[in-house]
């Protein structure tokens, strides 16, 4: 299974390393990263397995938005099901 | 691969254009729970009820989290109680009310739907009972909500029915005067009901239906009328293409939705209820597409073809993207609940007439439009008649959920709250139709035939 984890807002330092470090702590593997800047706006888009998760996916979901919120960050945490269906036939 | 413009995609259409599950209904058969004491009866239902859907809630916020999709309402729908409460009087059938309601306590769930007899070709004499104590058990409830099947194509249109139900809606709007007659707001009058509907307040588990089943509602006019708005000025075809493909989109989801918490539960998966659902919040509105589309305002000559087109375009692309689709599938036109809706009728642009228009070619009916408090039962049953009479003729469901406002007038609103939203007090012809409502007895079933 994987998670498609998205993150917006005012870049900064090591936004990247923050998030990659929580994914590490809780089991999720990192499978591929897209990021861009505009200005100061920083948007990443994050692609990771989450089969050998160390804690319920629902959880997982909660601490990358508190982490976000700490870093003045929004980060959504999604099931890749829900891009799927919609796109593909 | 997923790409990057896919993602951003669905995740604009749930941050910002408003893309949400609607609900998730189980449905629950009661057949089980009959007795001919009305207290052991009410015991049986609450266990059934609060035993089959007791991970109900819990299920939903999972998944909600597991797909980062809002899912608004958690609801359950019932066996109509009509029929499982043959021995029980009006005070019996009271009684069942809070049951219910102290079994949506327990769940957590906002609304649950059942509290409903199908009347169409005759009244049991359970039917009429339940009919009696509707007016108080909506009073004296805020989840349970009611629906009455007065008509169908088959049967015809049951005219006694009609005026016990002016009646019913009047006292329920005194029942519950000191909250803008809110009652009215759960109280459904159908033609040709669906039993799988998961949208209340019309909602209840059919004959037809299994022990258990998940329905699901999507909904989706922010993401609609913002495809509209992208498309710019395309012709018809190509605009009906746009409707056709956020559609499927947004129906995908609810299958996805749909599939999981039916596996999740270890209940069989319905059906997708395609309708498009508004909401007041900005940006939700089923009238604003109208408008997107080319109207300058809803109410305006050309609506009714607009909402045909865009009822027929969603039908189209939401078929393909569900396995089962069921429900009232097309889009609802509630008043209240509809920030553009609510708009129009402010600036005199949108009439009753217009709506009764419009319900010709879409799923619902007149719904919950407030009218003013001293308006006549025998006007309100013509409104029910006029409406039901569309249905019948049509083959389709239509309804009226309308709200005599106890107490105001023209100029007045009335104000709900949450999904219920507000409603200003739209004038009605105050001619009588009284003696044609008095004559009672059925409308014959209409001739299928000689089509003109």
């Amino acid at each position: 299974m994987k998670a498609v984890i998205t993150v917006t807002g005012r870049d900064n330092i090591g936004i990247i390393a923050r998030v990659s470090t929580e994914c590490s702590n809780y089991g999720a593997n990192i499978l591929d990263i897209s990021q861009s800047v505009m200005r100061e706006y920083f948007a990443m888009i994050m692609l990771a397995d989450i089969d050998a998760l160390t804690i319920p996916f629902s959880d997982f979901v909660d601490r990358l938005a508190a982490l976000g919120r700490e870093n003045g960050l929004e980060i959504h945490t999604m099931h890749e099901d829900i891009f799927n269906t919609m796109h593909r036939i | 691969m997923l790409n990057t413009a896919d993602i951003l995609e669905t995740i604009n259409m749930i941050r910002e254009e408003n893309l949400d599950i609607r609900t998730i209904t189980m449905g629950i058969s009661l057949y089980d729970c009959v007795s001919d004491d009305p207290a052991r009866l009410c015991d049986r239902v609450y266990d059934k009820i609060t035993r089959t859907a007791e991970h109900l809630v819990e299920t939903g916020r999972d998944i909600e989290k597991q797909y980062g999709i809002p899912i608004v309402n958690k609801r359950v729908s019932i066996t109509p109680v009509s029929l499982i409460g043959g021995c029980l009087d009006a005070d019996g059938f009271l009684r069942l009310a809070h049951t219910l309601q102290r079994a949506a306590d327990t769940l957590g769930i906002n609304f649950i739907g059942g509290f409903s007899a199908l009347v169409h070709k005759g009244m049991t004499r359970a039917s009429s009972a339940l009919i009696d104590a509707i007016p108080q058990a909506l009073a004296e409830t805020q989840c349970v909500c009611s629906s009455v099947n007065v008509a169908t194509t088959k049967a015809g249109i049951n005219m006694d029915a009609i005026r016990r139900m002016g009646s019913a809606i009047k006292q329920a709007a005194y029942l519950t005067r000191d909250n803008n007659s809110i009652g009215c707001a759960k109280l459904v009058v159908f033609a040709n009901v669906p039993e799988d509907n998961p949208f209340m307040a019309g909602a209840f588990h059919g004959v037809g239906e299994p022990e258990t089943v998940i329905n699901v509602g999507v909904s989706g006019p922010g993401v609609v009328a913002s495809a509209i708005r992208r498309a710019g000025d395309c012709d018809l075809s190509q605009l009906a293409d746009v409707i056709k493909k956020t559609a499927f989109k947004i129906t995908r989801v609810g299958q996805l939705v749909a599939s999981e918490a039916a596996a999740r539960l270890g209940v069989p998966f319905g059906i997708i209820d395609l309708s498009l659902a508004p909401t007041p919040a900005i940006g939700d509105s089923v009238a604003r597409i109208l408008e997107e589309m080319g109207l300058e305002v809803t109410g305006a000559h050309g609506t009714t073809a607009c909402l045909a087109m865009l009822n027929d375009a969603v039908k189209k692309g939401g078929v393909m993207a569900s396995s089962h689709v069921g429900g009232l599938s097309g889009a609802f036109i509630p008043v209240s609940e509809d920030e553009g809706m609510i708009a129009a009728v402010r600036s005199g642009d949108l009439s009753i007439e217009k709506l009764e228009a419009m319900t010709a070619v879409c799923s619902v009916g007149l719904d919950m439009i407030a009218v003013p408090g001293d308006t006549t039962e025998e006007v309100i049953c013509g409104i029910i008649a006029d409406e039901i009479s569309i249905g019948v003729a049509n083959t389709k469901t239509t309804a009226v959920r309308v709200i005599p406002a106890y107490g105001l007038g023209v100029g007045d609103e009335v104000s709900f709250g949450g999904l219920l939203g507000s409603a200003p007090i739209m004038p009605v012809r105050t001619a009588s139709p009284a003696r044609f409502i008095h004559r009672g007895g059925r409308v014959p079933a209409p001739i299928h035939s000689l089509k003109n």
